[in-house]
């Protein structure tokens, strides 16, 4: 863009920084994405080279920064009208969607590329996958059409873990589609516990959330027996080879603790919810956030306690 | 509009030039370090076709 541009009727109210572009990437999702696949890889029994581990984080992360590039560019419209996600760049006015789309369709073939160059074809191969699950089934298609879209598209925000696994191993085993389990089963209840203390953003932005669709008895019902499988998955994990003793002992205390949070939100109905603001749905959701990082987090302690003969089984 | 060099709109274009360029000198560290991880690996061989000129 020129600065003669400047004078031109189609001129952007705000000329975009660097900040904005990050913004697109949503990098507080990349946090999580970050943090799950380098579990991954560091939990493979396969030992990576530093630079190449760094390598094959950075451009899953670049991956998923392309995934929430694109989903803000298809979501403009429902960002805008929601009160969480109004002060996005392309609703706020600083990035247009055309730039968003390039912006993230650029990103996103570089990362895949990159992954294959740096580590296998099977990690690139997943990644790419994830990217289009994200922006196609889950972003174009399930999100505004079922109330299930959030069970479904949980699983574009599960395969962080599996692609760091297969990046160092080059293979998929059944560790690394529990790890995805984890994640998958995890995000229904951690979703709907949001939409239940945000339940106007979600009616008048016409998002079928379970909330809307089946109501907010039945969302609660969801919740606990989402939460009871989680239970039993996580706990099982414990059992295979990226388990151990710590990461049994966080998983039991963990659950047993999202369970009783789970069954005080089945017993509530929405007077009480209003009553005290939500608190209990809010604790939940604030605690779902603190039990992925935890599981996640004695995952890596127990492979890098395992060379001194401390960690897994 | 008149525009100055205090324009405000050139502090955010400076903004993303330099993370732009800073994220390009990045990218060029990185490949550097991902090749030379790559060629001292021990079982890095060398195509046929070179080893042979």
């Amino acid at each position: 863009m020129s600065d003669a541009s400047l004078n031109s009727t189609e001129t952007q109210a705000y000329d975009a920084g660097f900040g904005d572009y990050f913004a697109l990437l949503k990098p507080r999702v990349m946090t999580l994405v970050v943090f799950t696949a380098l579990v991954g890889l560091i939990a493979a029994p396969v030992p990576m080279h530093p630079i190449v581990g760094f390598a094959a984080i950075l451009f899953i992360a670049l991956g998923g920064g392309a995934s929430g590039a694109l989903n803000m560019w298809w979501d403009a419209d429902i960002d805008a009208v929601m009160k969480r996600t109004a002060k996005r760049p392309i609703p706020s006015g600083r990035i247009t969607g055309d730039e968003a789309f390039a912006f993230g369709m650029a990103l996103a073939g570089i990362s895949v590329v990159m992954l294959a160059l740096a580590t296998n074809f099977l990690a690139a191969g997943l990644l790419a996958f994830t990217i289009f699950f994200y922006v196609v089934i889950y972003t174009m298609w399930l999100k505004r059409w079922t109330p299930q879209n959030i069970v479904i598209g949980g699983a574009a925000g599960a395969f962080p873990p599996m692609i760091g696994w297969a990046a160092a191993t080059g293979s998929i085993s059944v560790e690394a589609i529990l790890m995805f389990a984890l994640i998958f089963m995890w995000t229904p209840p951690h979703f709907w516990a949001l939409a239940l203390f945000t339940k106007m953003d979600y009616d008048n932005a016409q998002v079928p959330m379970l909330t809307v669709t089946h109501g907010r008895r039945s969302t609660r019902v969801h919740i606990l027996v989402y939460t009871a499988l989680l239970a039993a998955l996580a706990v099982g994990l414990g059992f295979t080879s990226v388990g151990g003793p710590l990461y049994l002992a966080v998983a039991i205390l963990l659950n047993a603790h999202f369970l009783k949070g789970a069954v005080d939100i089945w017993r509530r109905n929405e007077e009480m919810a209003e009553d005290d603001r939500f608190l209990t749905e809010r604790k939940f959701f604030k605690a779902s956030l603190i039990y992925l990082f935890a599981h996640f987090g004695a995952i890596a302690v127990e492979a890098m306690l395992a060379p001194y003969g401390w960690g897994g089984w | 509009m008149s525009l100055s060099r205090q324009h405000e709109m050139h502090k955010r274009r400076f903004s993303r030039n330099l993370g732009l360029g800073l994220v390009l000198a990045a990218f060029v560290a990185l490949i550097f370090g991902l090749t030379v991880a790559k060629v001292s690996n021990e079982d890095f061989t060398l195509p046929t076709g070179e080893e042979a000129s």
